[in-house]
């Protein structure tokens, strides 16, 4: 970003903040990005012919007489099949070395999709962990983030979603991500050999907090240019969606607004439904889905960040560890995909949707029953039945690592129904035992 | 002479604006932008400036840009052509946008001005009319929609000239009225009404009284709600706020139903879109779009808007009450119109009130339920504009300002439970929290008593004890153990169970079980007490539980079954055999 010739250069800089400075100019459009002594800003007020500039990377050593020009744009990316297998900084430039990329350029941040426009939401994407697929089924054009404590492996498990769906491009938003786990993901992109379909855009913890507020932005323009354009099913990543609004209330507290809950800016759910409500199916064919990542202080789900995240996205996955099993599942009880019910049992096999409820109705008698144990109770015939059968569905379905396809997990819980129960207590529709149940059975 | 003012500064969707003349608070203007016209509304007067609150982004907007004031408020255009349409919070016609992005400054026409449409006079040359009268009507699908003296005009005016039957479009002059000095006055088919101020072209507001039926029977059963009533659901997140706002628009009671997606998902308005146009109507056969109008400004939509969108709702509620009409309004959700107007006050840097939200915010939202209500017309006939909103409390707790703000405004509480969704139990309304304050309107006790029931107060009351005493007998049990309580504690919170699956419980998916007819809520209501009211006999606790289990699933069966078809016969003989397994025999009761 050289400026250009005529340009006009400001000398003054009359006030500078911890994240802002201003300054005296005309003909300045709103959030029109510029430069200040080589650091990039953006126009975040304008009173008069004062002008307020956020700094991304902070006023550390900014001097009153820096050097501003007004690039005589908001913040751009520059968009073509070029993107592919690239990493880029929250401003959109390289950092893997490689050479800028050639392509149109578009403003990020750009305008809603018509809701008229937009059709229902109704294919799969499979991802091969049954605690996906089978209980909480992800459809194109919906918005799920996993509520995860830091402990757990939320980006190992997000990277292996991202590439075992069958999407046509997967975009990567890190934002505030430590370097180890940025080097991570692209390990595993590079190793799977998938880097052609894959695009990153990472903000590292060494890179300044308010730089990331430009990541998911940059990520969802890349994303509609694949799939408005190029009419392709896009897979965008967002993580640490936590570290996003800390960056945000970061700059509303030092633009001195009034905070609301949790210290966080009155504005925090239009600001994230801006981000989410970007995913979308496109009537033809093309589609953005987002799967982020919220992290949670001590699984507290009231917290102003995941509160409003759950308001806005279609349901939320949470990791458990399984301690029967030393495993990480995915808790069957507290997530939810709202939009399952638009494929299960319609683009799967007719009987997913009573085999999903019946295991998750065991899995929680199995939960009653460790509750009896705990208070000292018998155990009766069924109640170990149900822990035998607890345990075996954990392993075998719930378990990330698990990766099959979604007729196999349905056939896999019928099995267990018949190795634990009595078709009486499984309590599904007797045609479906007929159809799917014995004929699985005479199978083992 | 129109006043103009030049852009002197912005703060993301605030704008001031110097001013070369008057402006009125609330005012609406447009600001020249590249070739578009952004529209925004005048939402303080300072010494210097005027500010704007823009309905759209502001980005690349530069200061000295041209500023055109129009001299009036934020108005809807009313007239036929409103039903089945989705509009945005600005009142444009989502379908006549083209492109699959919205783009900044288009605004589009609400009604259809090329459509003829077929008018019929009501009115007689010479009659004396005042605001609100009906000069004739035009069918607008299967609704007589009346053409009305405009709402602005205040006094008795003559009708000096009507129109013959005849097709016009909405532009064309239809009746001339001429005021107590002479002027005439040209009437159309469409007027403007300022969103922010109520319709109030009738002669009163009595008290509501008429029930209104949704089919839903943890509504009408336990916390019923009127015609031109008043209700709230506030809920966290995950508790089936949406669905349960999906099963009222789709079986309520009503000739219109006004849809206020306000601020939330997308997708959700899009099935709204895909499926009303599909699903029928049960009270008139024809598709459910054709009594719906869908006014969508969802989450990623210009926040001002999202402010706009529900008093635009609400003005197209009002301008068919006018007709005579019952309007069920649903809002989803309110919260995020109270979120808009905070981070407009936080711009503004207004001192704040609890959570950073404005300090008017209880007299906003209780301005705003009151203009629902059941009204007399001038000429006698009655209309009703009966409000539902939904509420999405801030981590679910119940004491945040616009949860509380709401409850002192509307007189229907339905509390969604996070424990019921958990458990599954749907819809998650828990009855004993929730209220209805129609309960205690002596009108309506008495209308429901000559068209429901004598009894049918009577037994909503019991009905709310028995789960009350379910409830307390639960917690006895849970705290002394299975054994350690008398067993009729079991029978207690067993009949309370039987309440909680046949009545409360209610299968939104099932094709039966989703409606629920007032006859057969009644029915089965009669069934439940029945067993409620009787004495069992059971020799350990651990007969009730299986005992009870059977009874709850023959009901089921009988809420899953054609109401009087034979399997609903015979899962009731079931029933009766059960019950007398384990009734208390004459010699045992003494």
């Amino acid at each position: 970003m050289e400026p250009i010739a005529f340009q006009k250069i400001y000398t003054r800089v009359s006030q500078v903040t911890k994240a802002t400075c201003s300054l005296h100019a005309t003909g300045v459009g709103n959030e029109e990005m510029a430069q200040v002594n080589d650091r990039l800003a953006q126009v975040v007020k304008i009173e008069g012919d004062l002008v307020t500039l956020q700094i991304f990377s902070g006023t550390e050593g900014i001097p009153t007489n820096s050097e501003v020009i007004f690039l005589g744009h908001a913040p751009q990316l520059s968009v073509s099949e070029e993107l592919c297998g690239r990493f880029f900084n929250a401003y959109g430039q390289p950092i893997d070395g490689g050479p800028e990329v050639e392509g149109q350029l578009v403003e990020i941040g750009g305008p809603s999709v018509n809701p008229v426009r937009r059709k229902q939401p109704s294919e799969l994407i499979a991802t091969g962990i049954a605690g996906i697929d089978l209980n909480n089924t992800i459809v194109t054009g919906q918005k799920i983030p996993f509520f995860a404590d830091p402990d757990q492996p939320y980006n190992q498990v997000m990277a292996m979603v991202a590439l075992r769906a069958q999407a046509d491009k997967i975009i990567l938003g890190g934002m505030g991500i430590s370097n180890d786990d940025y080097l991570f993901f692209k390990n595993v992109f590079e190793n799977a050999g998938a880097t052609d379909r894959i695009i990153s855009f990472v903000n590292t913890t060494e890179a300044p907090p308010v730089e990331r507020l430009l990541v998911p932005d940059m990520a969802l323009t890349a994303a509609e240019y694949f799939a408005v354009e190029k009419k392709q099913k896009v897979l965008v990543l967002l993580t640490d969606m936590t570290l996003y609004a800390d960056a945000l209330s970061i700059v509303s507290n030092r633009m001195d607004q009034i905070p609301s809950k949790d210290s966080m800016p009155g504005s925090l759910y239009s600001d994230l439904a801006k981000l989410y409500e970007k995913a979308v199916q496109f009537p033809d064919g093309g589609s953005i889905t987002i799967i982020a990542v919220t992290t949670l202080s001590g699984g507290d789900i009231t917290h102003a960040i995941p509160d409003n995240t759950g308001y806005i996205t279609e349901g939320q996955l949470f990791l458990r560890k399984d301690t029967d099993i030393g495993k990480v599942i995915v808790d069957p009880f507290r997530s939810l995909s709202r939009l399952r019910q638009l494929v299960i049992g319609k683009k799967t096999r007719e009987d997913h949707p009573q085999v999903m409820n019946t295991a998750v109705r065991l899995y929680a008698d199995a939960a009653n029953a460790k509750t009896k144990i705990e208070n000292g109770f018998d155990l009766t015939d069924y109640d170990k039945r149900t822990m035998s059968f607890a345990r075996e569905y954990s392993e075998k379905l719930l378990a990330i690592d698990i990766n099959i396809e979604i007729d196999t997990m349905i056939d896999t819980a019928w099995k267990l129904f018949g190795k634990y129960f009595s078709y009486a207590e499984i309590g599904i529709k007797a045609e479906l035992v007929e159809k799917y149940g014995t004929i699985n059975q005479h199978k083992n | 002479m129109a006043t103009t003012g030049k852009v002197a500064g912005i703060i993301s969707n605030l704008v001031m604006v110097k001013v070369d003349g008057p402006v009125s608070q609330n005012e609406i203007c447009y600001i020249h932008f590249a070739g578009v016209k952004l529209m925004a509304e005048v939402i303080r007067i300072g010494a210097f400036y005027a500010y704007l609150q823009v309905f759209e982004s502001t980005r690349g907007l530069k200061t000295g840009t041209e500023v055109e004031f129009t001299g009036h408020l934020l108005e809807a255009t009313l007239g036929p052509g409103i039903l089945s349409k989705n509009f945005d919070g600005l009142q444009n016609d989502l379908n006549k946008m083209e492109g699959i992005f919205l783009r900044k400054g288009e605004y589009t026409h609400p009604l259809e001005p090329d459509k003829l449409w077929d008018f019929k006079p009501l009115a007689k040359k010479g009659e004396t009319v005042v605001a609100g009268s009906w000069l004739g009507e035009v069918a607008e699908n299967w609704i007589p929609h009346k053409i009305m003296v405009p709402f602005i005009l205040d006094g008795r005016y003559k009708v000096s000239k009507i129109n013959s039957e005849g097709s016009y479009k909405i532009d064309d002059t239809i009746a001339l009225l001429k005021d107590g000095k002479g002027e005439e006055y040209r009437v159309t088919m469409v007027q403007k009404w300022p969103i922010k101020i109520p319709i109030k072209a009738y002669r009163e507001k009595p008290r509501p009284f008429n029930f209104m039926e949704t089919g839903i029977r943890v509504i009408d059963c336990i916390n019923p709600i009127v015609e031109g009533g008043t209700g709230f659901i506030p809920g966290p997140f995950g508790t089936g706020k949406t669905v349960l706002q999906h099963a009222l628009s789709k079986q309520a009671e009503a000739d219109m139903i006004v849809v206020a997606a306000c601020g939330e998902r997308a997708n959700e308005v899009v099935e709204l879109f895909s499926e009303f146009p599909e699903l029928d109507d049960p009270r008139t056969g024809r598709k459910l779009m054709e009594r719906t109008t869908i006014i969508a400004n969802t989450s990623n939509m210009p926040v001002a808007a999202r402010e706009a969108s529900v008093y635009t709702a609400m003005t197209i509620a009002e301008y068919y009450r006018q007709m005579g009409l019952k309007i069920l309004l649903l809002a989803d959700s309110t919260s995020r119109w109270a979120q808009a107007l905070r981070e407009m006050s936080n711009r503004m840097e207004e001192l704040p009130g609890p959570d950073a939200f404005p300090m008017d915010l209880p007299a906003i939202i209780s301005n705003f339920y009151a203009r629902a209500g059941y009204v007399r017309l001038h000429n006698g006939k009655t209309g009703s504009v009966t409000f539902i909103g939904t509420v999405s409390p801030a981590g679910g707790n119940l004491k945040e300002p616009v949860t509380e703000a709401t409850k002192k405004a509307a007189r229907c509480f339905y509390s969604l439970s996070q424990n019921r969704a958990d458990s599954k139990r749907y819809p998650a309304i828990d009855a004993v929290d929730s209220y209805s304050k129609y309960l205690e309107y002596p009108e309506f006790i008495e209308f429901v008593s000559q068209s429901i029931g004598s009894n049918w107060i009577d037994q909503i009351l019991e009905v709310k004890n028995i789960l009350i005493r379910g409830n307390e007998a639960y917690e006895q049990i849970n705290i002394l153990g299975d054994d350690g309580v008398p067993i009729h504690y079991h029978e207690i919170f067993w009949k309370s169970e039987v309440i909680d699956f046949v009545i409360l419980q209610q299968d939104a998916f099932d094709n039966i079980d989703a409606s629920t007819p007032i006859p057969r809520q009644k029915y089965m209501m009669d069934k439940v007490l029945e067993v409620c009211n009787t004495a069992f006999t059971f020799n350990k606790f651990e007969e009730v539980n299986p005992y009870f289990k059977r009874i709850i699933n023959v009901f089921k069966q009988m809420n899953y079954s054609e109401f009087q078809s034979e399997p609903f016969r015979n899962y009731e003989e079931e029933l009766k055999s059960i019950i007398n397994e384990k009734r208390k025999t004459e010699e045992q009761a003494v």
